[in-house]
């Protein structure tokens, strides 16, 4: 009877296929480790932001007027209100945790590289569209820092030559951020871009599955068809979408249960970590929820020190760094850029930082600190010094990719195993 | 074709080395299970939260309502919980009519659970002088208007004065009772209530009940 | 890669501390827990703080259940304005007319804990002294300029600062040591520093009244992902052993 169903339901519409060759029967490379469970988490902290989301627009009143007041009505009138709230903003800063995490996976094993160039683009769009997110997200409490953070954020399109000044009046709607402008933004923060962000998410695991999983040797698990024995084949069931275009090869686990598992180990361990910091350091310390952002903003009143939250900071600091307006706001962008013309500005045919040279290694690794160097500075009160460290550390920003496009053309490589290791 | 026979309609787990043992089989519900608790756990807030809020509940506070003023045979209304309440009181005249029209009521004895236990009586009030009601129609909400000096008996002969529900025609006597042969299928809710004093009703908390 | 997550462990907390700064603050050891002193500092930010500030998002009835006051015995020496228990904590005073006699409206005081820290109440209410030129006649070490008269001085007394002479290089240099007062407030310097602990107390609960209940929750919670933890991971190495 439920077989009849399942299988009159299947004909009509592909459930099972879909999957069996998506999840069930994926082959993924055996030796993924901790660093690939980044894309799970983020996946599970997108269904958190848009759960809880849609809950605290039940409450949430988008006007000047009411916005502050309706936050609180939230923390404090309606029941476990405060656990929808925090588990939404201790959500944004989880979710640039684990995307740059995400990302600093993606480039130590060169998962931007052929065939994943398109892959690693989605990403990027993901990124970009996450940033406006949370941007606009952060205005509606309405609180000193969602009014000067929208106020300083907005201005950067000032600096664009000719229409800056009426654009940024066009975008406020408004002749500074007003109710006009928090409307907008609620508008395109719950509906608009949660719509692109889960269709460029679609994009990016259709894109994944079309040329596989890498994985941290950077050995390819699907191997031209007919040129493995069975012996070498893997035992696992496969689905045929993948079995009748390549052999693969015996280093696989099937999606589930074995990587499923896998991620749900790390699941467990974020939400204990998520779960800490949500019910007992929701603020963290002013990172998570900045302090004056308690107070209702005020347009006659700018805070002491405007920072925007902690995963801005690097690029604040680079916008800071640059003593021209318009120059500043265009190293602001180029660095993303650069991140998203890895796939053309590396130009080595090994992936993974196993088997490239060491001065790639030590690139990255200091690409990472320069990263959360920047973070600190942009995130920090101003002082002389900072402003000569935020220099010299945005020249190194710019100064891996310039490297990596320099030594990655005639690198001296370690031989990539033909089998996966480990 | 793959030479690897595969049925992309076959639903079962992908199990090719199969391995089933017991510690397997008990870790995979002992999880599961444990899973299950904690999705339950995690949907308690979201279902939580559409309860009438703290905002809810202060405007749904119990309301003091003064009676002295009420002349015998007028009607005056009151706001409850964003509800209408009737405080009416009756005539003895009235009073005394309430018992001669059991036939045309469906449920002329308050059986059906529509009051307080002080209220299952003739007069559905504490006292009978009083009747305070709910001031929304049993059948689909509409609020029903008071009809008297012989108004109502254009929908009940006989009845000088009751009330109409103008949505669908229901219609209800001086005790909130439904009359039969019309949709609304019970009588009038009495809300709970007490005298503070002899001038004072509070409604929202009954006798011995706070 | 591990090289690397010693990095971050290392500059993560560091950017947290460097973010503090600013004028020295003492630590306001303030315990949620402790009702009377919860109590203690409802009663003094009614009496002391109600006047100009409003706690227009915190509701009396709702600070009643929390600090365990019946809600007859609030209304009655608690609840100056208004009929009923669920109403805000507010003042009558129209906020044009209050920005006309203080230049800016008093703040609210319902997330004021938030916004500066309980350190910093703790050190702002204790550090008022007397300076003519300012218009009240006090001025504060950690908020100069101050726009709000001292309102305590009835508890603590009137408050200068104070300095000792010194023999720096032989040569007599007059150094700060802190604020005393003259005596004549109804508190002792002790009394006034736990009174204004009290109050302290009082504004970090209403900045966030569900503080003791998200730990409660939280511990179990913990609790339950660490059983949860230790199953998933068994069954994954379960599933796993045919792989390795």
């Amino acid at each position: 009877m439920f077989k009849n169903l399942m299988e009159w339901i299947e004909y009509r519409l592909p459930i099972m296929r879909v999957a069996n060759m998506h999840a069930v029967q994926y082959p993924a490379p055996r030796n993924m480790n901790f660093w690939y469970v980044f894309g799970f988490l983020a996946t599970i902290v997108l269904v958190n932001q848009i759960v809880t989301g849609i809950w605290l627009t039940m409450s949430f009143e988008p006007s000047a007027e009411r916005a502050f007041a309706s936050v609180e009505f939230i923390m404090r009138d309606v029941e476990y209100g405060w656990i929808l709230r925090y588990m939404h903003s201790t959500g944004a800063s989880a979710f640039f945790i684990v995307v740059y995490l995400h990302m600093f996976r993606g480039m130590i094993y060169g998962s931007y590289q052929k065939p994943r160039e398109l892959l690693w683009l989605f990403g990027m769009f993901i990124y970009l569209a996450l940033m406006a997110e949370a941007f606009m997200g952060y205005v509606l409490p309405w609180g000193q820092m969602s009014y000067w953070g929208a106020q300083v954020i907005v201005s950067l399109f000032s600096a664009i030559p000719v229409i800056g000044p009426d654009l940024v009046v066009w975008i406020q709607g408004d002749y500074v951020i007003s109710g006009a402008t928090l409307n907008r933004f609620f508008a395109l923060h719950v509906i608009a871009l949660p719509l692109v962000i889960v269709i460029l998410v679609f994009l990016h695991i259709v894109a994944l599955h079309e040329v596989g999983s890498n994985n941290p040797d950077g050995t390819d698990v699907k191997r031209k068809k007919g040129s493995l024995s069975e012996d070498e084949k893997t035992k696992f069931k496969i689905h045929e979408y993948y079995t009748s275009k390549y052999d693969i090869i015996d280093d696989i686990v099937p999606f589930f249960p074995h990587i499923v598992l896998k991620d749900l180990v790390a699941f467990s361990l974020f939400l204990i970590a998520f779960c800490y910091v949500m019910f007992f350091n929701p603020g963290m310390g002013g990172y998570f929820l900045e302090h004056p952002n308690f107070e209702i903003a005020n347009g006659l009143k700018t805070p002491e020190h405007i920072f925007p939250v902690w995963y801005f900071t690097p690029f604040y600091a680079i916008l800071k760094a640059v003593p021209h307006k318009l120059g500043g706001v265009i190293c602001m962008f180029a660095a993303i850029v650069a991140l998203a013309l890895l796939p053309w500005i590396d130009r080595g045919r090994v992936k993974s930082w196993r088997y490239r040279c060491g001065l790639h290694t030590w690139n990255l690794i200091i690409f990472a600190g320069v990263f959360i160097f920047l973070g600190y500075l942009g995130g920090t009160p101003q002082e002389a010094w900072k402003i000569i460290a935020s220099q010299i550390l945005t020249i190194m920003y710019f100064g891996f990719f310039f490297l990596l496009w320099i030594y990655s053309k005639n690198e001296k490589t370690k031989p990539v195993p033909a089998r996966i290791t480990g | 074709m793959s030479n690897v026979s595969l049925d992309a309609n076959d639903s079962s787990v992908a199990e090719s080395q199969p391995q089933d043992n017991n510690r397997r089989r008990f870790l995979t519900v002992a999880t599961s299970v444990v899973g299950g608790v904690g999705v339950v756990g995690v949907a308690i807030p979201f279902i939580g939260s559409w309860n009438p809020s703290v905002k809810a509940r202060a405007a749904g506070a119990d309301v003091e309502a003064d009676i002295s003023k009420i002349e015998p045979g007028q009607l005056i209304r009151v706001v409850w919980r964003s509800k209408p309440v009737w405080i009416a009181r009756r005539t003895p005249e009235l009073i005394e009519s309430l018992s001669k029209i059991d036939d045309l009521l469906k449920d002329p004895n308050s059986e059906e659970d529509q009051q307080p236990e002080f209220a299952r009586n003739p007069y559905r009030s504490l006292k009978e002088e009083y009747l305070v009601l709910v001031g929304i129609c049993t059948h689909l909400g509409c609020s029903p208007q008071h009809l008297k000096d012989g108004a109502f008996e254009e929908y009940v002969e006989g009845v000088p004065e009751g009330f109409h529900c103008p949505c669908h025609g229901s219609k209800f006597d001086m005790a909130g009772r439904v009359f039969n042969n019309v949709p609304a299928p019970l009588n009038l809710v009495v809300p709970p209530y007490m005298y503070v004093d002899d001038n004072t009703i509070l409604i929202g908390s009954e006798e011995g009940a706070a | 890669m591990k090289k690397l997550i010693l990095v971050l462990a290392f500059l993560l907390p560091n950017a947290v501390f460097a973010a503090g700064g600013g004028a020295h603050l003492d630590t306001a050891n303030y315990d949620l827990t402790d009702k009377a002193s919860l109590q203690s500092g409802a009663m003094l930010f009614q009496n002391y703080c109600l006047g100009c500030h409003q706690m227009q998002y915190q509701r009396y009835q709702r600070a009643f259940e929390d600090l365990d006051v019946p809600v007859e015995l609030g209304q009655a020496n608690l609840q100056f304005t208004g009929e009923k228990p669920g109403e805000f904590i507010k003042n009558g005073m129209p906020a044009d007319s209050a920005a006309k006699w203080f230049g800016a409206p008093p703040p609210d005081l319902t997330l004021v804990a938030r916004v500066r820290g309980a350190d910093w109440l703790y050190t702002y209410l204790r550090t008022f002294y007397v300076d003519e030129s300012r218009p009240f006649g006090v001025n504060n070490l950690v908020f100069p300029e101050v726009g709000m008269p001292h309102v305590l001085q009835e508890l603590q007394g009137v408050p200068s600062k104070t300095t000792e002479a010194h023999m720096v290089d032989g040569e007599m240099v007059e150094r700060y040591v802190g604020i005393k007062s003259d005596g004549s407030g109804v508190l002792s310097p002790e009394e006034y520093d736990t009174a204004v602990l009290d109050l302290v107390n009082y504004l970090v609960y209403t900045g966030e009244p569900s503080r003791l209940e998200s730990e409660s929750i939280g511990r179990w919670v913990i609790v339950f992902l660490l059983v949860f933890f230790v199953l998933i991971y068994l069954l994954k190495k379960e599933y796993w052993r045919d792989v390795h």
